[in-house]
């Protein structure tokens, strides 16, 4: 498992040199406050998994901060703290926290807004997708956290076994490599979508699931499809995921630095690569729709990193920012908002922080 | 071999320390200067005051501001960072839960009083404004699911000398122009500098004896012409880098400095005769054996004349438990952060 997540890793940060077969790319000129939030002096954002605003404006952050504990139980280890939710208004002024204290705020890795305005948190540490409704209650949980951690290197468990974390079938029928579980077995989800009908769609993701997994808006279960490789309809490592307003799934497949488009039930479409190692994904709404793709070519986000603006058929239309600490660059840059098409939230993990950035030059179009 | 015997409860206690924290490979060591002046010095009483309810635990950083306000970085049941006033009344807390605080090391304050965490569990520099929010980050706390999944128990020395990773870094310090130096660490053996915004520039350094190698860089401090003095711990010595972070000089005469601060504040450049203080700590274990010969500081020009030496080891008012970091802004008023004593000090030294 854990040889498993570090080839994950390193296949998701080896080389971004594709970006460079593509040339001539328009720059497209910005802004960017980088001051956005405004917490209070005791309240830190820390690493931003996941941003997200509703049709209002308010801004909902998903963030890894405090201290993520491992509990001494009777010869078991618990895992618990690591994240919080905090809601901003649209200057970026304090507004409250929701989910405090809840069960799976471990490991924040995403947040989306769905169209009635009910906040989304994804957890690759808990290995849940919850949904929280405009009043802050839990309105839907899917996955389960596994109840404790391995926190030694120890004897290889059987597959499925309590501790050994969620992924294999448990001595079911043998399935490909990276196949999943049927069901919301999670490991390492990443993101989630909804078609316009409410199904949603979430990617799983980092770990040992290479897979969309499928549910109703009720939360049941109905398909999956994905496995490991590097052919059409396998994956290695999915990080973000939507759906565009024909009902077309855009996954970022990162490890192989492509995205690839399936219809509502996973039968592949097609693909397109030019956009670098692509972390994170956001659909416009607009008549004319598209993708932005946050692309980061290292692990800290000093290097090589650029945010493209593509049309759905995979042309780049511009792109924007590179690697750095400083305004208008990017820490990993992990999270897009983009519900109004020239003025992006942009969450980034290393950087603690999220820029709102206006987008001004011509190749906006 | 023939001592062997005898040593074996002591080597037990060493192991079991280091199975804890900070234990230098080579152990605490007396310093080889001769006929060293004693300084006078007292130490303020209870200068440090905090409301009822408010502890510090094991004080691991100590540093000042323009505006005398003092900063100790701690571990208490968490790892904290408290702010007092020039007469030592608690003012408040920063940074209270944020994520790169999980180990104190150290903390610093540049020319501009923002105030830089340095910490050791989470191998991050946190930069705070003066009113205590995050201005930069350096370093990446480990992603919390691979470091549950690889849960390395003590941790090692891996020289792996990543731009952007720390191996458990100790120490920061700031140079006219605003570039960052970083000493790094236990898990490396190195220096690193970057410039104001955070860019990686440069990095020397691997485990070793030799000039330019470090075993342990503990503490590090630069002074107004940008000149950078290393307490490479586990050498015994203080080396003297250039702003290049080419190598000068070794002092090798002070014990193991455990914390080194060169007077005269972060800057601006001030016309005032800079010193270079070392503090040859007690260890951390508090060790009858070495108290008998660690535990004082060393004043020594930045030539690496000394001047003299002040304290012992103890825990009186005015002796040391394991100074872990001190702050000399003004040379004569010398505070000091405390591991064995859960406490920090003001040191006045009565020159002449």
């Amino acid at each position: 498992m854990n040889r498993t997540l570090h080839l994950v890793a390193a296949a998701i940060f080896t080389g971004g040199t594709a970006l460079f077969a593509q040339t001539a790319v328009p720059d497209i000129s910005f802004d960017a406050n980088a001051d956005l939030l405004r917490a209070p002096l005791d309240t830190f954002v820390g690493e931003v998994g996941g941003v997200g605003a509703t049709s209002k404006g308010q801004i909902f952050v998903y963030t890894r901060t405090g201290h993520p504990y491992a509990t001494l139980g009777d010869n078991r280890t618990f895992y618990r703290n690591g994240s919080r939710l905090f809601q901003f208004d649209a200057t970026g002024k304090f507004v409250r926290e929701l989910g405090q204290d809840v069960y799976g705020f471990n490991a924040a890795i995403g947040l989306r807004v769905d169209p009635q305005d009910n906040v989304w948190t994804i957890d690759a540490g808990a290995n849940q997708v919850v949904k929280f409704d405009t009043e802050g209650n839990v309105a839907l949980v899917l996955g389960r956290k596994p109840e404790t951690m391995v926190v030694r290197p120890a004897a290889p468990r059987p597959e499925g076994a309590p501790g050994a974390g969620p992924g294999g079938p448990g001595g079911a029928a043998a399935r490909r490599p990276g196949e999943g579980t049927p069901g919301s077995t999670f490991f390492r989800p990443t993101d989630v979508a909804w078609d316009a009908a409410g199904n949603i769609y979430i990617t799983d993701g980092l770990g040992n699931n290479n897979r969309v997994a499928k549910f109703d808006k009720e939360g049941r279960f109905i398909r999956q499809w994905g496995a490991t490789g590097a052919a059409p309809g396998e994956f290695r490592g999915l990080k973000a995921i939507a759906i565009d307003a024909r009902g077309d799934v855009y996954v970022a497949d990162v490890g192989n630095k492509r995205i690839q488009v399936f219809d509502a039930d996973g039968k592949f479409k097609s693909e397109f690569a030019g956009v670098g190692t692509p972390i994170a994904m956001c659909l416009t709404r607009g008549a004319t729709q598209h993708l932005y793709i946050s692309h980061a070519g290292d692990t800290d986000g000093m290097e090589d990193a650029a945010i493209y603006k593509v049309r759905l058929d995979g042309t780049v239309v511009g792109k924007f920012g590179s690697a750095g600490k400083l305004p208008k660059e990017f820490g990993l840059a992990n999270s897009i908002d983009c519900r109004t098409e020239n003025e992006l939230l942009i969450g980034e993990l290393t950087n603690w922080r999220v820029q709102k950035v206006t987008l001004k030059s011509a190749a906006t179009r | 071999m023939k001592r062997s015997l005898p040593l074996v409860p002591l080597v037990a206690a060493l192991v079991a320390a280091a199975s804890f924290t900070l234990l230098p490979l080579a152990a605490q060591t007396r310093a080889t200067a001769t006929n060293v002046p004693v300084i006078p010095h007292e130490a303020v009483p209870n200068f440090f005051k905090n409301a009822p309810g408010i502890y510090t635990g094991e004080n691991m950083g100590i540093a000042t501001n323009s505006k005398g306000n003092v900063y100790i970085y701690h571990r208490a049941n968490e790892t904290r960072l408290f702010e007092y006033t020039p007469q030592g009344q608690f003012v408040r807390e920063i940074g209270r839960n944020n994520y790169g605080f999980a180990f104190a090391h150290s903390v610093r304050v540049d020319a501009q009083d923002n105030i830089w965490a340095v910490d050791e569990g989470t191998d991050m520099l946190v930069k705070f404004s003066p009113e205590g929010r995050v201005l930069m980050t350096i370093g990446r706390r480990e992603d919390p699911i691979l470091s549950i999944l690889n849960m390395p128990g003590n941790g090692t020395y891996h020289g792996r000398n990543e731009k952007y990773r720390f191996g458990r870094q100790t120490d920061v310090a700031f140079d006219q122009q605003g570039n960052i130096f970083v000493s790094d660490g236990y898990f490396d053996a190195r220096v690193v500098k970057y410039d104001k915004n955070g860019r990686f520039m440069k990095a020397v350094g691997k485990r070793g004896t030799g000039n330019l190698e470090f075993n342990t860089p503990h503490s590090i401090a630069t002074d107004f012409q940008g000149n950078v003095y290393v307490g490479d711990r586990g050498n015994a010595r203080v080396q003297v880098l250039d702003n290049d972070l080419g190598w000068k000089a070794n002092y090798p005469n002070v014990g193991n400095p455990w914390a080194v601060c060169v007077s005269g504040g972060p800057g601006p450049k001030n016309p005032g005769k800079q010193y270079l203080y070392s503090s040859n700590s007690w260890q951390d274990s508090a060790p009858a054996a070495g108290a008998e010969f660690t535990g004082e500081v060393y004043k020594l020009e930045l030539d690496g004349t000394i001047v003299g030496k002040f304290g012992r080891a103890g825990k009186a008012a005015g002796e040391f438990a394991t100074i872990h970091q001190m702050d000399c802004r003004d040379p004569n008023i010398i505070y000091t952060a405390e591991i064995n004593n859960w406490r920090s000090q003001k040191i006045l030294l009565r020159p002449s």
